[in-house]
């Protein structure tokens, strides 16, 4: 297959799904709700902390989660619901590498989450008075696609393991939280166990929260911005790299244990 | 845009195909265990042949497609599909099949057909130049020009199940495995879908179909395997198929009430082959194969004589009756 064939698959894949995910008025809603009482909970406490310059954080912190929960949920959910629609087998008997298959999906999940760093935003301008006062407003709009990127890379991996299960949704439950804890998508990982770092390191999410927060307030220097955002990106790439391995290996064994359809 | 296959042989080459499923029930002490889907199942398929495989629900026939399809590993046999091996070369024959399958299934229902359709073309490597012209041609050819912009949770099934056979066919497939297209389709519905296999077969597609409907099989396939059990219990041309039975004439009375005595009396009778019960929304179907020629008909009317009787015809048998024939005899074990 040619890279450029490739790229096309994968933008209408992108395209093809976005769109069905965002025909749902109730994904919709389920995806932006959650996001919405994280963001008002950080609001106050961030307030009751004496902290109000910092509620713009408490903004792109809630909507990061929105993304990391979309991805989480939309890998586990889509891959369920590629197997309820019976779309899966088709998708899989496709002549094309199954991580082409699955990329696309993975990154539109990304994408939908984005409805909800909009609608954090959003909320945090309409109810709290929290003005759009980016740091580096440039570099947060280049952050943000390369964060739902890396963010969907990430779920990738996680959904070559969704693939072999029938009940994705009960590990994804398990994830949430550790996640957006560990990457510091609300709160900084200085405030973590020291243990802990090694494991934040690893996950292209850590990176990428970073680069955003930095864009949004506190970097001094356009390399502050920069650097986490590349290494978001290389992280995100070896995830990448890691799934291309895992799905041929989770696909000869799908066929193998028959659990590509529902019946 | 045909994929060229390796070699001249037959299209589908399956040889003592086996596939056994693992199950486990219950978590604290999971009890474990098999279940033989497929048991040594082997055919060929010649090229531009329209192959039936038929069976009752559970026989195998899904599960053989799948393995001849690359969704799923044989755990015995092997199987080529145009001289590719299903099991170490799935992205080469993948390229070369075509996978249709009945029911709601399968679709992206919240998107429009054209939308399903775009999509589709690109996983299965439709030339960008090629894709608006082979969409349109086969938007056509099931029908559904005029209604391409419609989303697919408003279509009837046959509709559903005439964009399904649009979406198998995009790539221009040299083998089309059809999983039960007609399920639920109407009587119309399922017409098209014939002329239009037909058509397939004609510009030398390889189609293997599996079905409930024995008319339709009759009507289609060029020779039939008879699956059940997990295995195959008859192979050979409809004609082939029905010569079992040809020795046979069917004696089907309508009645209420025929218990199961009553039913081994008759089944005891000198000369009659087999006896069968339908259900009916008002009573009773009694189908019984009597051996030609042995005027047995009255016998058997006379041991319902209290009953209240319906219709009552005889008939010649047809590939239905063979089929019945073939299944029961599989169900009753060797003898």
């Amino acid at each position: 297959m040619t890279p450029g064939r490739a790229v096309r698959l994968i933008v209408v894949g992108v395209r093809t799904h976005v769109m069905y995910m965002s025909r749902s008025p109730i994904e919709i809603m389920l995806a932006v709700a959650s996001p919405l009482i994280y963001a008002t909970l950080a609001f106050y406490l961030f307030r009751a902390a004496d902290r109000p310059d910092q509620l713009l954080q408490a903004s792109v912190g809630a909507g990061l989660m929105g993304v990391w929960s979309s991805v989480l949920f939309g890998s586990g959910g889509a891959v369920q619901n590629q197997r309820a629609l019976g779309t899966l087998e088709t998708l899989i008997s496709a002549p094309v590498p199954l991580v082409l298959v699955l990329l696309p999906i993975t990154l539109s999940t990304a994408i939908v989450g984005t409805y909800a760093m909009a609608a954090t935003l959003l909320w945090g301008v309409i109810l709290f008075d929290v003005p759009l006062s980016f740091a580096h407003p440039g570099l947060f709009v280049l952050s943000l696609p390369l964060c739902v990127l890396s963010i969907g890379m990430m779920g990738l991996l996680l959904t070559s393991t969704f693939v072999l299960m029938r009940n994705a949704n009960a590990v994804a439950n398990f994830l949430d939280y550790p996640i957006w804890l560990l990457s510091g998508m609300l709160v900084p990982i200085s405030v973590l166990p020291s243990w802990t770092t090694p494991w934040s390191a690893v996950l292209p999410t850590t990176w990428s929260a970073r680069s955003l927060h930095l864009a949004t307030d506190g970097a001094r220097e356009l390399s502050d911005v920069l650097v986490p955002m590349g290494l978001g990106i290389l992280v995100g790439g070896c995830y990448l790299v890691l799934s291309v391995f895992a799905l041929a290996w989770v696909e000869r064994r799908a066929r193998a244990a028959a659990t590509l359809s529902l019946v | 845009m045909k994929t060229p296959s390796v070699g001249g042989g037959p299209a589908i080459e399956a040889d003592n195909l086996c596939r056994t499923y693992r199950t486990r029930t219950g978590w604290l002490r999971p009890r474990r265990g098999e279940v033989t889907a497929v048991r040594g199942v082997t055919f060929d398929v010649g090229r531009g042949e329209l192959f039936g495989l038929l069976g009752p629900n559970g026989a195998g026939k899904t599960t053989t497609i799948k393995m001849l399809n690359t969704l799923l590993l044989p755990t015995a046999g092997t199987a080529r599909v145009l001289g590719h091996d299903v099991v170490d070369e799935p992205r080469e024959v993948r390229r070369r099949i075509g996978y249709v399958f009945g029911g709601d299934r399968g679709l992206y229902d919240r998107l429009c057909a054209l939308d399903n359709l775009r999509y589709f073309a690109e996983l299965y490597g439709v030339d960008p130049r090629e894709r608006n012209r082979r969409i349109s041609e086969l938007l056509d050819r099931v029908g559904l020009s005029g209604r391409e912009n419609d989303r697919v949770e408003g279509y009837s099934r046959g509709m559903r199940q005439r964009l399904h056979i649009a979406r198998g066919l995009l790539h221009e497939p040299e083998v089309l495995f059809l999983d039960e297209p007609s399920i639920g389709v109407d009587p119309v519905a399922a017409r098209d879908l014939r002329r239009m296999v037909q058509e397939l077969t004609s510009d030398g597609t390889t189609v293997l179909l599996t079905t409930h409907y024995m008319a339709e099989a009759d009507e289609l396939c060029d020779r039939i395997a008879v699956i059940a059990g997990g295995a195959i219990q008859a192979l050979g041309t409809p004609a082939e198929l029905k010569s079992r039975v040809q020795d046979r004439e069917i004696l089907e009375v309508e009645t209420t009430d025929v218990d199961e005595e009553r039913l081994r009396q008759i089944r005891k009778l000198d000369g009659v082959r087999e006896v069968n019960v339908t259900l009916q929304e008002q009573g009773q179907m009694i189908t019984v194969h009597m051996g030609r020629g042995r005027e047995i008909a009255g016998a058997v009317l006379a041991m319902m004589d209290d009953r209240r009787l319906g219709r009552v015809t005889t008939r010649h048998a047809t590939l239905e009756d063979a089929y019945v024939a073939i299944v029961e005899d599989t169900d009753r074990g060797p003898m």
